[in-house]
């Protein structure tokens, strides 16, 4: 577990219920489970890929997980062409971010700034399941190798997660194995790429780049790149 | 036949033959059908391919993304504010409902709560967005049926509910109302009062509507025992909403998630029914909408005066982290999962919307049925193309 | 007349057949646009169509117009011949029902003696029609609303005949205008004044006759061939331009010369009360307009409120209700008949 806790003020609540569901997964995958976190209301594990599969079994009939909310993916590298955008300042005209900021600056080329509970490749893959009868979700997420995404499959415990693994597999490129047939589920069948990728380019973007948060749009004849009127 | 002339011979041939051929041409065996992805019955463009034996559904399969507009994508180059002008058009008839969740997402990540009346308002909102919704549902699955004017009806008595969304927003269909930290505008003078008439009439229309069509015998012959989803199942699949209570799971959202929506501040009822088929979830949708105006009239008589919009900065950056926020929308469980770095925009924004999940079950159900049924099924799943495709 | 010797039958037969020929579209025009147009629009609290003329009332004409002047199309692969005969074997059997039905009584184009008989018999050629319009349109869809509509309207054939046997027994004739004599002349408990309308007498039979008449025509509830949100518009999905015209004369026409044969067996037909010899010739096409207007009302009024019924339990409502129903109808009427 690795909820901060505040300095000097009391510690926040332990969460029994949240708590107790990871202890639980524990034991049953033992050191499989690389990290968890519990905080907000919600709780979030990461898994080694090896035990994917297994932890859908373990989620379904041991834990009690009935239900199965989604199943997705989640590509760290940076968006492109986004950091260095323009911010508007309200005492004066458009100026360029340019140091980066501090939450967006440039990332050290190999690295990732991945989310909670950890993670330390650029593709994970990651899926909620709910349990109607306790009123308690969970979030797990597993790496993924970036050169050849593939973990195993969850079709046969959650049924649902059939169209979840398609549109994965068709948005981001992971293979599912064990999986009765992956095939494209929004895209034509002849599509090429992977659009969710932050490497596959949206074409707007590529005209031109985020202009980031522009709030006024200027008077006419004021405006920066229009031709020279005859009233100068 | 120990005696058979000449004729008859002839014609037993000739029958045989005219048999065969009927048989080659004719493929009774295993005719593929194409629903879609323009079709009277399909709820936009949805196309479901259906192999038939006789008049049985031997396989089916939908095909989706007709509608795929790349949502997903779309948000991680759009600024927050900018992100719900976007998610109002997932599920149209729904429209107020998809951008909640994400603002509340949102909002946790800043940890700003937006003050109690914008609450109120909200949830105000969020339950019209389900009567406006589910009315429509409560004509159109007639029309899939044959019975051609209830449908007038449903359309006429929402226009009730579509008048007070836009005097307070300004739009019918894509009201662009919440923000972060509370909601763009306060409300105009006099609604609170045209609302609860509004109310009043929904609820003469939903009593109109089970005199009309639900107590009619052809519509329950139709429905009853039609599409029954076990429960068990229906939760593999990510069933949720009225589809999985109608199956008899006790499941509601509403209830069953702290939310800082109003919902705990007043009194109302999760309906289910046992049964699973396509009347039980005519039914619970019915008593949801009967629900629904009972919601926004407590809520009505106990809206707290005060500001709708917390103190959030001019420029909304959220701090990094990540977020799942998810309510009971009139299709079922939609939620946000936003992942953000600290910028303007978001990072990545997964958004689990009800029908994807709805419309996976079509497979597993649709086998061994009859043609007209597989309209009366999924009429009776009610999905939106703009939520399966987003 | 014109010094010609024109023989009196052809004269009168030319005349009568223009009248009828005329006649079916008018049919088509008036019920289409009091009962689909304004009477449909009005139960869903909705205008209807208002711009051509005063209140619509050339919307139809418009259509028909319109339909006249679109181009004349062939599926690919659909066979040409049948495809181009099966609406006028339709539109043929409406045509032929248009014979026997009287609205005076001598405006009949033949009295025949079979009438009824020959109306039933001739009004089954429309199935015909029908399959040829599935099978060579070459679309899945169409062939099955034609099959769909074969199996309906051959099952319904049976509770119309039956039901009808009820009020040839109780006429003690087949011939439509005997039937209206038989009404005219009867009376109910002594009481003579306004004749002896079968529809007191049968009732159920009456009933019979309307669900029956609803299945014969395809409409809802009995609309499975059409079904317009299943399979677009069933064995009429490939017609389109003046094609689809006959099919929709056809339909609305039929409808017309069912609500009178239904006027005629079961209302009195032509026949009002006090009025006898030369004025009822005048007075009878407008009693009988009235009447087929009335039965039209109940034929159009159910076909907006109800959903429709699948294949098999439509099936099931006729073999195991409607028939057995009318089965109990004709002995009861037997039995009666002889008692009194």
């Amino acid at each position: 577990m690795s909820s901060d806790a505040d300095e000097g003020a009391p510690a926040p609540p332990v969460d029994q219920v949240r708590t107790g569901l990871v202890g639980s997964l524990r034991s049953h995958l033992g050191t499989a489970v690389l990290e968890t976190e519990v905080a907000n209301g919600d709780v979030w594990v990461r898994l080694e890929r090896a035990a994917w599969s297994k932890a859908a079994g373990v989620l379904r009939n041991e834990l009690g997980m009935d239900y199965f909310c989604f199943l997705s993916g989640l590509d760290w590298m940076a968006n492109p062409g986004l950091s260095g955008e323009k911010v508007w300042d309200p005492d004066g005209g458009v100026s360029l971010d340019e140091e980066g900021g501090d939450e967006v600056a440039e990332e050290p080329a190999g690295s990732h700034h991945t989310g909670v509970a950890g993670g330390d490749s650029r593709f994970q893959v990651f899926a909620r399941v709910y349990s109607t009868g306790e009123k308690v979700g969970i979030t797990l997420k597993a790496d993924l190798d970036e050169a050849d995404p593939r973990i195993g499959s969850w079709v046969a415990v959650y049924r649902g997660a059939d169209w979840h693994e398609r549109e994965a597999w068709e948005m981001y490129g992971f293979t599912f194995d064990g999986h009765p047939g992956l095939r494209h589920m929004y895209l034509p069948s002849d599509f090429e790429g992977h659009p969710m990728r932050k490497d596959f380019p949206l074409l707007a973007r590529e005209v031109k780049p985020w202009p980031g948060l522009v709030d006024v749009e200027a008077m006419p004849g004021e405006e920066a790149g229009e031709g020279e009127g005859t009233e100068g | 036949m120990a005696v058979s002339t000449e004729w008859q011979k002839a014609a037993y041939v000739a029958a045989q033959a005219a048999d065969a051929r009927v048989h080659v041409e004719l493929e009774t065996e295993g005719m593929t059908l194409n629903i879609g992805p323009q079709h009277p019955a399909t709820h936009g463009t949805l196309r479901i391919v259906v192999r038939l034996d006789g008049e049985q559904v031997v396989w089916a399969e939908p095909v989706a993304g007709y509608m795929h507009r790349g949502y997903e994508k779309l948000c991680e180059v759009r600024t927050y504010p900018q992100v719900t002008t976007l998610i109002n058009r997932i599920d149209w008839l729904g429209h107020f409902a998809n951008e909640v969740p994400f603002i509340l997402a949102a909002e946790q990540l800043m940890g700003i709560e937006a003050p109690p009346r914008a609450q109120w308002i909200r949830t105000i909102f969020f339950e019209m967005a389900r009567i406006a919704n589910i009315t429509l549902f409560l004509g159109d699955m007639g029309v899939q049926l044959g019975a051609i004017t209830p449908i007038f009806f449903a359309f006429r008595d929402r226009e009730h509910v579509l008048n007070l969304m836009e005097a307070a927003t300004g739009g019918r269909f894509h009201p662009n109302y919440d923000r972060i930290g509370g909601l763009k505008d306060d409300l105009p003078r006099g609604w609170v009062e045209e609302c609860k008439t509004a109310m009043k009439k929904m609820r003469g229309f939903c009593d109109e509507i089970e005199d009309l069509l639900m107590g009619n015998e052809i519509f329950q012959e139709r429905t009853r025992g039609i599409g029954v989803i076990p429960p068990a199942v229906g939760l593999e699949y990510g069933l949720s909403g009225a589809n999985i209570r109608a199956s008899g799971v006790d499941f509601d959202i509403r209830r069953d998630e702290p939310s800082p929506l109003a919902y705990k501040s007043c009194d109302w009822k999760v309906w289910t029914h046992p049964d699973g088929d396509s009347f039980a979830r005519y039914w619970v949708r019915l008593q949801e909408v009967r629900e629904s105006t009972k919601i926004v009239d407590q809520l009505l008589e106990s809206l707290p005066a005060g500001s709708i919009q917390a103190k959030v900065p001019r420029i909304i950056k959220v701090p990094a982290g990540e977020a799942w926020a998810h309510t009971e929308n009139p299709l079922g469980e939609m939620g946000y999962y936003v992942v953000s770095k600290g910028g303007l925009g978001p990072f990545r924004v997964k958004i689990r919307t009800p029908s994807f999940s709805n419309v996976s079950i079509v497979p597993w159900l649709l086998r061994g049925v009859y043609v007209p049924d597989v309209i009366t099924i999924l009429a009776s799943l009610y999905f939106i193309l703009g939520d399966i495709d987003r | 007349m014109l010094g010609l010797n024109i023989d009196a039958y052809w004269a009168t037969t030319t005349l009568k057949v223009v009248v009828v020929l005329s006649l079916i579209p008018m049919a088509a025009i008036i019920l289409g646009y009091v009962f689909l147009l304004k009477m449909m629009s009005h139960m869903q609290s909705r205008l209807g169509p208002m711009e051509a003329g005063p209140h619509g009332v050339l919307q139809l004409m418009a259509d028909g117009v319109k339909f006249m002047q679109k181009e004349d199309i062939f599926p690919a692969k659909a066979d040409r011949f049948v495809f181009a005969t099966a609406p006028i074997v339709v539109l043929m059997s409406t045509f032929l029902l248009y014979i026997v039905i009287p609205a005076g009584p001598r405006l009949v184009v033949e009295d025949l003696d079979t009438g009824i008989f020959f109306a039933l018999a001739v009004s089954s050629l429309s199935v015909l029609g029908i399959l040829m319009a599935g099978w060579s349109s070459a679309n899945k869809y169409s062939l099955i609303g034609a099959l769909r509509a074969a199996g309906q309207l051959i099952a319904y054939e049976l509770p119309l005949v039956l039901a009808v046997v009820g009020v040839v027994m109780q006429a003690g004739t087949m011939s439509l205008q005997g039937i209206v004599h038989a009404q005219a002349d009867g009376e109910i408990f002594g009481v003579g004044f306004m004749g002896n309308p079968f529809i007191f007498t049968q009732f159920i039979g009456f009933l019979i006759f309307l669900a029956a008449a609803q299945a014969e025509l395809t409409q809802t509830p009995f609309d499975m061939p059409v079904a317009e949100s299943e399979l677009v518009a069933g064995y009429m999905t490939e017609y389109t331009g003046f094609r689809f015209l006959f099919f929709f004369m056809g339909e609305f026409g039929t409808a017309f010369a069912f609500a009178a044969i239904g006027a005629t067996l079961f209302l009195g037909g032509w026949y009002v009360p006090g009025v006898h010899g030369a004025t009822a010739d005048v007075l009878g096409p407008i009693v009988l307009g009235t009447k087929i207007m009335f039965v039209a009302f109940l034929i159009f009024w159910i076909r907006f409120s109800y959903p429709r019924m699948r294949e098999d339990q439509l099936q099931a409502f006729a073999w195991k209700f409607l028939i057995p129903l009318s089965l109990v109808n004709i002995a009861i009427t037997g039995i009666l008949k002889v008692a009194f």
